[in-house]
């Protein structure tokens, strides 16, 4: 009677499965254990450090420091009005065009999803020679004045965000049934320009947060392209303070972190599920 | 030429060079239901569109109320339209989504606030004006964009598929609603659908189409009891299609196997000609009391509730029978050899 013995192999699997799936939840905590001490003991240690400015006490001197620094405020301000007109130049640029391809030449969107990848394919540096070989000289010499460089400057930005902008776009397109939608508002009787304003973007509104928000947070230390374009920006004054100074790199690391926490905070914030409108 | 309050004159669309639509001609008079009916593809919807201004037509002519407006842009024609997939703007609520075709047309807001309400009752939903799109069933999603479509006192209405996406329960009672509503404001309207049923139950006239084109235009009744074509009669309703040869067309006579059976519809082939014979599955009886008798055997029953269908293999095929469900109705089982009998008036020949 050897063919009764077949079903025991299962009988006896069965019950190791428990200790199994016990077991790989045990691992999976370890795995984020160990992941979470990665990200946090640097972090903890920069804090650590960050205290340490006066001799013998804990502090936040290195925080009062780095805000009494002449260079602070205005590098940070420059870099804040830099990646707000990044965005909005991001956005004119790419909510018209992911529109457009959504509605009229979906066969394109493969196309335009490649092009707007590129910024993550071509490297800063690559990009910053590249700009400064075509537009440092005539008939465009857009790198002649600090100005016209921070134009230019901005404009790299603009197209840094475009793997951002363009998919949080294209996702919140792909959510609402753009064709339909824009049809439904002709019919009644809109015309283009209403149509944008009063059904596209309302609803892309999510969207363009968290694409806004990421091309923050990128454009806000960029360190390479401001370096070479020499832009007094965030990123560039972050990379002088970390060789000049011994404490306010860490306080600033600190603050640098807290920003960009605050940039997804909000988008999480804003997206997240069960919210109407 | 154009009487009607619609018309299209040899409407015809291509898209990049296949032909979706051709020669399409029709007049809908003022406060007429008239439905295109078709299988997907037809070019039923590619026609609606053309009439809201989706589509621009690659020849021919559109006129609305004396006007032609072929090429108008669809914000220009004042028609009111309902999507399948209805459409609502979600950063709306009700009432927004309603009154958004009067906000365009600059209505002030008490005026608009009247007209949302008045149209919140005819549909139903009076106190759903707060609500938001996604916080409504389908049914009442559907309800809400007719109310939008209608907001704008449009001289038109057209209806894509509006109740495809529904249940079937849901599905008949908004369609009721539909037809009431559409009588009540005696709103001339185009319906697109696939489903025969609806196109049967709501429309005063039907177009049934097919490969782009129209194979018939007419009255429920009409299209369900004379078909003009093979197609017509096979996609409205259930059809038998029995092999037979025309023995003599003047009398109508013709031969299926050994059995001789006869037509009271016109007979053009001539003797010898092989054609074949036409009869819906609720004509059919399962004896010998009508005029047309033959013999067979039941292959299936299916009880359907109101209806029972049998399917009955005769020498020359297999004939579907309808018959009507009675409690004191004794099931036929397969099997079973049967006589199976329908009228000469009730059969037509098609080549």
């Amino acid at each position: 009677m050897t063919i009764s013995t077949t079903p025991l192999p299962v009988e006896v699997e069965a019950p190791v499965a428990k200790p199994a799936a016990k077991r790989s939840r045990l691992w999976a905590w370890l795995i984020f254990i160990a992941g979470a001490l990665y990200f946090l003991v640097p972090l903890g240690a920069t804090f650590w450090w960050s205290l340490r400015a006066e001799a013998g006490v804990l502090g936040f001197e290195a925080y009062r420091r780095l805000f009494d620094d002449a260079n602070f405020w205005p590098s940070f301000t420059e870099s804040v009005v830099n990646a707000v007109a990044a965005i909005l130049l991001s956005l004119i640029i790419i909510v018209p065009t992911a529109y457009w391809v959504t509605l009229k030449l979906p066969r394109l969107r493969p196309v335009v999803e490649f092009i707007t990848l590129l910024p993550f394919v071509i490297p800063a540096v690559v990009l910053v020679f590249g700009l400064i070989r075509l537009y440092g000289r005539p008939p465009l010499l857009l790198t002649a004045t600090y100005d016209s460089s921070r134009v230019l400057l901005i404009c790299a930005y603009a197209a840094l965000s475009f793997p951002y902008m363009f998919r949080s776009v294209d996702n919140g397109l792909r959510a609402m049934d753009v064709r339909t939608l824009t049809e439904a508002a002709l019919s009644l009787g809109a015309g283009w320009p209403t149509v944008m304003r009063r059904v596209i973007f309302p609803n892309l509104r999510v969207a363009l947060l968290s694409g806004a928000l990421l091309t923050f947070a990128i454009v806000i230390g960029e360190l390479t392209i401001a370096l070479f374009m020499a832009q007094q920006t965030f990123g560039p004054y972050m990379a002088n303070l970390t060789r000049s100074k011994v404490y306010e790199p860490s306080a600033m690391a600190i603050v640098a972190f807290a920003l960009t926490w605050v940039a997804m905070g909000t988008i999480a914030l804003v997206t997240r599920p069960g919210r109407r409108r | 030429m154009s009487g009607g309050f619609l018309s299209l004159e040899g409407v015809r669309k291509e898209f990049d060079g296949v032909v979706a639509v051709d020669t399409f001609d029709l007049e809908v008079e003022p406060g007429e239901f008239v439905s295109f009916l078709g299988p997907s593809g037809c070019g039923k919807t590619t026609t609606l569109r053309m009439v809201a201004g989706f589509e621009e037509p690659t020849a021919g002519t559109i006129r609305l109320a004396g006007k032609d407006v072929t090429n108008a842009k669809p914000n220009e024609r004042n028609i009111g339209m309902v999507f399948q997939s209805y459409a609502l703007f979600p950063n709306m609520t009700v009432s927004e989504n309603i009154a958004f075709g009067l906000r365009i047309r600059k209505e002030d807001s008490a005026a608009r606030q009247e007209r949302v309400d008045e149209l919140l009752a005819l549909i139903h939903l009076p106190d759903k004006g707060k609500a938001y799109p996604n916080e409504l069933s389908g049914g009442q999603q559907q309800r809400v964009a007719l109310a939008r479509a209608l907001a704008i006192r449009p001289q038109l209405l057209l209806l894509d598929e509006p109740l495809s996406a529904l249940d079937a329960k849901i599905r008949d009672e908004l369609r009721a609603e539909i037809r009431r509503i559409q009588r009540q404001l005696n709103i001339t309207t185009i319906y697109v659908t696939h489903d025969q049923e609806e196109a049967l139950a709501l429309s005063d006239r039907v177009v049934v189409m097919s490969k782009g084109l129209m194979e018939q235009v007419g009255e429920p009744f009409e299209i369900y009891n004379n078909p003009a074509t093979g197609f017509v009669a096979s996609f409205v309703g259930q059809l038998n299609r029995l092999p037979v040869s025309v023995i003599d067309g003047e009398k109508g006579l013709v031969r299926a196997g050994q059995t001789e059976l006869r037509t009271t519809s016109l007979v053009e082939s001539p003797a010898g000609t092989e054609v074949s014979l036409m009869m819906r599955p609720e004509e059919l009886t399962l004896d010998a009391s009508e005029e047309n008798v033959l013999d067979g055997t039941v292959e299936s029953v299916t009880f359907l509730g109101s209806i029972v269908r049998v399917q009955v293999g005769v020498s020359v095929g297999r004939l579907t029978a309808d018959l009507f469900n009675e409690r004191l109705l004794k099931l036929p089982e397969v099997g079973d050899t049967t006589q199976i009998s329908f009228p000469a008036h009730a059969c037509w020949v098609m080549v």
